[in-house]
């Protein structure tokens, strides 16, 4: 039988119950669409991520306070679990291997322009912190060391900020800027880093010299992190080493003393994100899965109704000579078109729904090819799967049986 | 009148040439639930090529049964049955469909038209399951709707013809792989009597241009224009008797 005259005939056959073919394929729609959209919403945030960690540069080290707790629960023994200012002061000092420390004081605070509030993360720092962060200041100046002693009340925005306040960034340096109450002089703009909206994004922060903060704003010299730009990539672990060995000093911490800080490079970072994102990428499959079996199960329904209904067409196709595979495959390729038709229908909408998230949420998404190949062959697949019973079905029915079948 | 006098034929003989249908102690008998039904108790029959036979008998003495074995719908509980000096009765599913396709033509009662197909790829189907190209296979169909006088409702679908104009289409469907044989069972059954007769004048035509005809009636003046009668009484061949055409 002709290849053209099957496809012909299922086409057909779809064509002649319009909406019961589009319930049908409603269940696959719906499973491949939720899918292409979800993975790339993942994808879209993992490439932030890499981006993020990758406009970084690769010699940055990231130390933070507290245990690492790696499988388990830290247990607090009263030790002081914090890093400090002078932790900060003595990495510069002591450590050959490094060439830039940036301590960071960051803490959510409110500020004021005009009429306006809003929260965002104050965080004081050493001048150093956009040349080691690769950011650039694209209006007015950062502060400097000077200024940083002398505790002067000055701001770099981040390049949101302005935004926020309806200002061009130009227009707003020498304007004031109310943190915590306090008035600051509002000196700089640094560049954008373009990357994902919501919680810690560093273009939604505002930078004060690290003294003012201290003294003036947070009242503390608890650190949330130092970042510590290594001498070279080739050096990182002697680097790291050198770190450890500097800060357990100060900590005085006894040898054999569990470290109350962590240190962690980029690819640290890298693959506890890609442990989550692992996570995810199993719940998604799960969740495929169980759609696609779903949908395949109203695939078989309707192609066991549709063998009914067609029971005498059946038998005259099988009285003019057509052989059980020539009945098998009619009906099976009417079943994997309902499929691949409803997988395409899904990976349109999926890519949509992907393009509209991110227009209009601004969220980061990334439309996954080898998703889209994955969903359409898996569609295939659950047409093959849930299309071959009834499929034989129609083609065991006897001639003179079907024939007679009112 | 006189009876036909067919050739004894025993097993593990070979049909001659000329023989198109031969059947040898044909048996068919269908199980319900405890009960066995014997449809067919072993009929003996020979058909030549060019002929015209009228199956005749009372309801549910085996006629359609006896078709359904000829045409290779059905396969039989005991016996034999040649086509063409090929013995039909032990072939696999695939051949017989193989058969059914090549060899046969089979006419309905209730002319088991695809609704949904116009009368032209109703009589294109045969050709489909033989293989045959798009183009070859319209041309073909084409005639054949042309041949029962049909050449101007190619385009039209059964609900959109009158009940002889769709037997004519299950006429022309079942020539238009050129069959061996033509078989129909009561084809005139669910007709008027006057288009009965249009279809029966289309049979004369058809046997006149050689065809051979195996045709299933109740009624005694539709099977007046066989050549030759076939009375099956409970599964039994009663009487095989040849006349001259009254027509
Ligand atoms: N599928 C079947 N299952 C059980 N018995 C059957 C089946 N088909 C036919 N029979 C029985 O076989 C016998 C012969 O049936 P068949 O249909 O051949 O009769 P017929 O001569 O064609 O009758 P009619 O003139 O009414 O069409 C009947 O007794 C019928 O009940
Ligand atoms: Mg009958």
């Amino acid at each position: 039988m002709l290849l053209g005259e099957i496809f012909q005939v299922a086409l057909q056959a779809i064509r002649a119950n319009k909406l019961r073919s589009f319930l049908t394929m409603l269940g696959i729609i719906i499973g491949v669409g939720a899918v292409i959209t979800m993975v790339a919403l993942g994808s879209g945030a993992q490439k932030a991520v890499q981006a993020r960690l990758e406009a970084l540069g690769p010699t940055l080290l990231s130390i933070y306070p507290g245990q690492s707790f790696r499988g388990g629960i830290a247990i607090d023994f009263g030790q002081r679990v914090s890093l400090t200012v002078d932790d900060a002061d003595s990495l510069a000092a002591y450590a050959r291997h490094v060439k830039a420390v940036v301590p960071e004081l960051t803490r959510n605070q409110q500020i004021k322009r005009g009429g306006t509030n809003a929260n965002v993360n104050i965080v004081g720092t050493t001048p150093n912190y956009p040349a080691v962060k690769n950011f650039t200041v694209t209006a007015g100046r950062m502060f400097t060391a000077g200024e940083d002693e002398g505790r002067r009340r000055l701001a770099v925005l981040g390049s949101a900020i302005p935004d926020m306040f309806n200002a061009n960034p130009a227009g707003m340096i020498g304007q004031e800027i109310q943190i915590r109450g306090i008035p600051f002089e509002i000196i700089g703009v640094l560049s954008s880093k373009g990357s994902a909206a919501g919680f810690g994004n560093p273009d939604e922060q505002i930078l004060i010299p690290l003294q003012t903060a201290r003294y003036r704003i947070m009242g503390t010299d608890r650190l949330r992190t130092i970042t510590v730009d290594a001498a070279s990539v080739s050096q990182m672990t002697l680097t790291m080493i050198e770190i450890e060995r500097v800060l357990r000093r100060e900590h005085k911490i006894r040898p054999g003393g569990e470290n109350d800080f962590q240190i962690r490079n980029q690819s640290d970072i890298l693959a506890t994100f890609q442990d989550t994102a692992k996570t995810f990428t199993y719940l998604l499959a799960g969740i495929a899965t169980v759609s696609l079996i779903v949908g395949g199960i109203g695939i078989m329904n309707i192609m066991l109704v549709s063998v009914t209904e067609r029971t005498r067409e059946i038998g005259v196709r099988k009285a003019l000579g057509a052989t059980r595979f020539n009945i098998l495959f009619q009906f099976l390729v009417e079943a994997l078109v309902l499929c691949l038709a409803g997988g395409v229908i899904g990976i349109l909408l999926g890519s949509f729904g992907a393009v509209a998230l991110s227009r209009l949420a601004h969220w980061n998404t990334s439309i996954n090819l080898l998703a889209i190949v994955v969903a359409f062959f898996f569609s295939a697949l659950v047409g093959l799967f849930f299309g071959i019973w009834p499929a034989r079905r129609a083609a065991a029915l006897d001639p003179i049986v079907a024939l007679r079948y009112e | 009148m006189t009876a036909a006098q067919a050739m004894s034929f025993h097993t593990g003989d070979v049909p001659t040439p000329d023989i198109v249908i031969l059947t040898h102690h044909l048996t068919r008998e269908y199980q319900m639930g405890a009960e066995v039904v014997h449809a067919l108790r072993g009929v003996d029959i020979q058909i030549k090529k060019n002929e015209f036979v009228a199956v005749m008998g009372p309801s549910g003495s085996g006629k359609s049964t006896l078709m359904n074995l000829i045409g290779c719908l059905d396969t039989p509980t005991n016996g034999e049955y040649w086509l063409n000096s090929q013995k039909v009765s032990d072939l696999s599913d695939d051949e017989l469909a193989r058969i059914r396709n090549k060899e046969i033509g089979f006419v309905f009662q209730t002319f088991n038209l695809l609704p949904r197909a116009d009368a032209l790829h109703n009589v294109e189907l045969p050709l489909i399951y033989a293989g045959i190209g798009a183009k070859d296979r319209r041309d073909r169909a084409a005639r054949s709707l042309q041949q029962v006088g049909l050449g101007d409702r190619m385009d039209h679908r059964p609900n959109e013809l009158s009940g002889g104009q769709r037997q004519r289409v299950a006429i022309a469907r079942a020539l238009v792989n050129q069959p061996s044989i033509l078989l129909a069972d009561e084809p005139t059954g669910n007709l008027d009597s006057a288009t009965g007769s249009e279809i029966m004048a289309l049979f004369h035509e058809l046997h006149d241009t050689g065809q051979t005809i195996v045709l299933v009636t109740h009624e005694h003046d539709i099977a007046a224009h066989a050549r030759r009668q076939i009375h099956l009484l409970d599964g039994k061949l009663e009487r095989d008797e040849r006349t001259e055409a009254t027509t």
